[in-house]
């Protein structure tokens, strides 16, 4: 719980709550795919993600 | 006041102990773990940094870490959305690490902590963030010997800013501009080295190595194709040739057409085409970095310039900065990559959260030659020593120079560990191998018998201070070998019509100065100044061997094969020995000759290391 309430003062303070309702669904699908993979793997490259 | 600065879970994870003003002790993970560009927490430096400040974990009265991850979070949500649907296939694979893994690096930075120090400290209320090219820019800043100065910093990427142009004002800070992702400098030059068939993220020194071979014959097209580059230096890549935003390669379909062919495959021979590419982008770079610097002197009307990011690395551009003459005076911080972000993160949060006063150094700066690793003992050393079965002796410190000194005029290669471990990518003289310059055979048996390297890689010299003039177009320190410059013309040699008609690797083969061992093929060399105060036993062995050769210049190259990190510990350095090509092993007043040791410790050391 407290890593959504972190999220949201982040977003509030970034002026950037529009992503909310983004990052809802992005959330879901996210978890979705979490449960269909089992295990995660990094993947390859750099600093970008 | 004791801050500890970690950066860690991208690359070269490290870790940095500051007290007030002073650096006490800062080191990357991989020399402890011995997993070259290690990302995993920093526990082993953590470790070393305290145990060397002889502090209790509950004394340090902050931690921060080197950058924001929830903003780099917010730059994958809007990178995906800006390119929806493109990108389906990356985002299933990294949002699932995100939502698992490190959208939740606080606690597990937290957790780290307490298992690294196990002891029951509230962190949570010590633990701070600080965007990651501010980190950079206070590495550059504040351990910098300028009361004020134009900061740039220039990498692949951190939240979303790629390069960043500040001022730092006595204790004061302020970026005042940015580029952001995915307009990115670091990058473009990691889909170079990606396309010439090198690692992304450590082949990028190879690329430049490469550079000198080759002839700029695609400058226009990159130029024309792929970035736009302003007057101020400000740029903006063409994202249609790339695929580092929605794919796990660096660039697309798009960018081998323009190219004409798929990228070369790594490890496959390197023709002059990839020698080309590199003197291209390296051109291009340059051309950058040089309008940036125009662009922030204009700004700031400052006459001193502070540089980090893995992009401040490159040092043949930095050469080109030098020559440019827009700054009078030019410091670079000599752990440029992300792991000096752990130092920067460290000085951010004392001068500009705590408002703490900043000193500037007057003549030196303040990262003490960068000599902030561990140190060991002579007990330490002879119990390393002995246990591994080596043969070894003991001697004061004059002889080891004089025994030092004359196996190199003999033409052995020594490997060389003295004092406390460099910080930073460079060996700088505490964990080098090093050679005679003057042998025409030098690089390539080093690159290949004790490196274990591909041949066209260059080496770089070591040189005594007071002797530079002499020998290099060059009148500034150069204590980090970041900077670039030419062999003075009355050492180089005369080439014949045939030498000069040769093309790429051929040309190494032709010996271009009194030093040819580090004289790269155009002249240029990459250079290390040493003096007696930050560096005095390296110091005194150039200076015997100056005595016995009239040579006060030393080969000097990172002590490790391909793929292995710098060694750290007499254990190391021993292993590395037994495994290469070294005749000769000195740790401190310790000498270990080759012939002495025991055959049966030899080992297969070019298989060991994942190559890089």
């Amino acid at each position: 719980m407290e890593i959504i309430l972190e999220l949201w003062r982040f977003l509030k303070s970034r002026k950037k709550l529009w992503l909310v309702p983004i990052l809802a669904v992005m959330l879901l699908v996210g978890g979705l795919l979490i449960f269909a993979e089992g295990s995660v793997l990094a993947p390859f490259i750099y600093t970008l993600f | 006041m004791y801050i500890l600065g970690i950066s860690a879970f991208y690359h070269d994870s490290a870790a940095c102990l500051i007290n007030d003003e002073t650096i006490v002790a800062a080191a990357q993970e991989e020399r402890f773990t011995r997993k070259k560009h290690d990302d995993s927490f920093p526990a082993n430096a953590i470790q070393y940094c305290v145990t060397q400040a002889g502090i209790e974990p509950e004394n340090i009265d902050a931690i921060v870490f080197y950058d924001k991850p929830f903003m780099k979070f917010e730059r994958l949500l809007e990178t995906y959305l800006a390119f929806a649907p493109r990108g389906f296939t990356h985002f299933s694979k990294v949002m699932p690490i995100w939502l698992k893994d490190k959208l939740f690096q606080k606690t597990q930075i937290l957790k780290e902590i307490e298992n690294t120090f196990e002891k029951n400290i509230d962190w949570n209320e010590k633990l701070l963030f600080s965007e990651h090219h501010l980190s950079h820019a206070a590495s550059a800043y504040y351990p910098s010997p300028f009361q004020r100065a134009a900061v740039l910093t220039l990498d692949g990427v951190g939240e979303w800013s790629t390069t960043s142009l500040a001022l730092g004002i006595e204790n004061d800070l302020k970026v005042y501009k940015e580029i952001h992702f995915p307009h990115s400098i670091g990058l473009l030059y990691s889909a170079f080295t990606y396309y010439t068939g090198f690692r992304v993220n450590s082949g990028e020194y190879k690329v430049m190595g490469l550079a000198p071979y080759g002839e700029p014959r695609f400058y226009k097209l990159i130029k024309e194709n792929l970035i736009d580059i302003k007057e101020d230096g400000s740029f903006h890549l063409n994202m249609d040739y790339f695929d580092y935003c929605t794919g796990f390669t660096m660039v697309n379909e798009n960018f081998n057409k323009l190219f004409g062919a798929p990228p070369r495959k790594p490890e496959s021979d390197l023709t002059n085409r990839e020698m080309d590419i590199a003197a291209s982008i390296q051109k291009v770079t340059e051309e950058i970095i040089v309008k940036l610097a125009k662009g922030i002197a204009k700004e700031t009307q400052e006459e001193n310039l502070c540089m980090a990011g893995g992009v401040a690395l490159n040092c043949v551009a930095n050469g080109v900065l030098l020559r440019e003459g827009i700054f009078k005076n030019i410091w670079i911080q000599p752990a440029s990559g992300d792991a000096g972000g752990s130092l920067g993160a460290a000085l951010a949060a004392y001068h500009l959260m705590y408002r703490k006063p900043r000193t500037a150094a007057i003549t030196q700066d303040k990262m003490q030659g960068s000599f902030l690793g561990p140190k060991f003992e002579e007990n330490e050393i002879k119990t390393a020593l002995s246990a591994l079965g080596a043969h070894y002796e003991k001697n004061k410190f004059q002889e080891i120079i004089q025994i030092t000194g004359k196996a190199l005029a003999n033409g052995k290669a020594i490997g060389w560990m003295q004092g406390r471990m460099e910080f930073g990518p460079r060996s700088l003289g505490a964990r080098s191998i090093i050679a005679d310059p003057r042998s025409p055979y030098v690089q390539k048996q080093l690159n290949l018998k004790v490196k274990f390297r591909e041949s066209f890689r260059p080496f770089a010299p070591s040189i005594m201070r007071d002797k530079l003039n002499e020998w290099f177009e060059l009148d500034v320190d150069s204590p980090y070998m970041l900077f670039v410059a030419d062999v003075v013309k009355s050492k180089c040699h005369k080439m014949t019509n045939e030498e000069n008609a040769l093309f790429g690797i051929d040309k190494l083969n032709v010996a271009r100065s009194e030093v040819p061992a580090v004289t790269h093929v155009d002249y240029s060399a990459r250079i290390h100044t040493v003096d007696k105060e930050t560096n005095p036993y390296f110091y005194d062995l150039l200076k015997y061997f100056y005595e016995i050769t009239n040579c006060p210049i030393l080969v000097n190259t990172s002590f490790n094969v391909r793929g292995e990190p710098i060694v750290c510990s007499p254990a190391d350095a021993f292993r590395c020995f037994m495994g290469t090509e070294l005749d000769v092993l000195i740790i401190d007043n310790f000498v270990l000759h080759k012939e002495d040791q025991d055959t049966n410790l030899r080992n297969n050391y070019e298989d060991k290391y994942d190559l890089d």
